[in-house]
């Protein structure tokens, strides 16, 4: 795989039915973020929670950006679940949120600022939780 | 669900408990992870109680590949090496969403461990007597690292091939280290690895 990826780069003329493939799923990511790995100045954790703010922009929306605004309008989505569903590495799908987050589109909730005695409480609802399963 | 505009499938739950929270309020979220060696039965374990089929995402060595790659030395040549993890999640009272995140299988890719424990509440390392060495790295890592961990040793087809002790002396950890058998096809035997490792988390919390 890596071979044909520098290859490709090198300016091999044509592509194969399986370069193709390889290219969707592996090349294009990093085009939908212009060569961005990391988001801007948002932690996004895999199971931060994503939550669209509104599907007003799902129009105007890149493909990718729509497919997230509109997985997270149904019910609230973690980095990780949208990564599976969308098929798309974490990476990418981090700089995505982190400019939906930026622009107002997606809420992000995460878990900062626990204190021990509130991780402690949380503790203490997983173990009733999982014990009541 | 309906996705007018989209080709992608809607996520659904399993048995309906994961439902989004009243009053645009998010669940709260935690996680633990769960490593062993390559299949030794995480995913299994992690199908056996999550409430959705459990989930596989990737990330793309190409994020990491300056220092990480052994392809030799230091190079910018991006590669298409993808890692891939498994993933669950249950909804638990109280508004809380517990996800169980597999590790991938091999050292050259912890720097995707160091993201997945980040936060977490600790490890359940999933045991293959046959093959011991597998989840030696794990038992490091999470050793080095203080995170609370314990050892379910799995029993396929329900028969322990070796003593607890045995196992315990042949990996060298403490005789705090809770370690146990548990069959991960099995949901009470999965829950009760959660449970143990919660206690143990909680316990190191308080002390």
């Amino acid at each position: 795989m890596a071979d044909d990826a520098a290859e490709r780069r090198d300016g091999r003329p044509e592509a194969t039915a399986y370069d193709e493939i390889e290219e969707s799923r592996a090349v294009r990511p990093y085009t939908m973020t212009r060569g961005r790995t990391r988001p801007g100045h948002i932690d996004l954790p895999l199971e931060a929670l994503v939550r669209a703010v509104s599907t007003d922009a799902v129009g105007s929306a890149t493909s990718e950006r729509r497919r997230i605004l509109e997985l997270s309008t149904a019910t609230v989505q973690s980095v990780a679940e949208l990564s599976a569903h969308l098929r798309l590495p974490l990476g990418v799908v981090r700089v995505l949120v982190g400019d939906l987050a930026e622009e107002g589109l997606v809420v992000v909730h995460t878990q900062k600022d626990q204190t021990p005695q509130s991780n402690l409480k949380v503790l203490e609802s997983v173990l009733n939780g999982i014990s009541s399963l | 669900m309906a996705f007018p505009h989209s080709d992608v499938a809607a996520p659904e739950a399993r048995d309906g408990a994961a439902q989004e929270a009243p009053g645009g309020v998010a669940p709260i979220t935690v996680k633990i992870v769960v490593a062993g060696g390559f299949a030794v039965g995480k995913t299994t374990f992690i199908g056996s109680i999550s409430d959705i089929e459990p989930l596989s995402t990737e990330a793309a060595m190409t994020e990491h590949s300056v220092g990480v790659d052994d392809a030799g030395g230091v190079s910018d040549r991006k590669t298409n090496t993808t890692v891939a993890m498994d993933f669950g999640r249950i909804a638990l009272p109280g508004d809380l969403w517990l996800y169980l995140f597999g590790t991938p299988g091999q050292d050259r890719f912890h720097f995707m461990w160091d993201d997945l424990v980040k936060g977490a509440i600790g490890a359940v390392v999933l045991v293959d007597t046959d093959r011991l060495e597998s989840c030696f790295e794990a038992v490091d890592y999470f050793e080095a690292r203080q995170i609370p961990f314990v050892l379910a040793v799995n029993c396929f087809d329900g028969v322990a091939k070796h003593g607890i002790e045995d196992v315990r002396e042949a990996l060298a950890v403490r005789a705090e280290v809770p370690m146990f058998y548990t069959d991960a096809r099995s949901r009470q035997a999965t829950k009760q690895a959660l449970i143990t490792l919660v206690t143990l988390a909680m316990s190191r919390m308080q002390a």
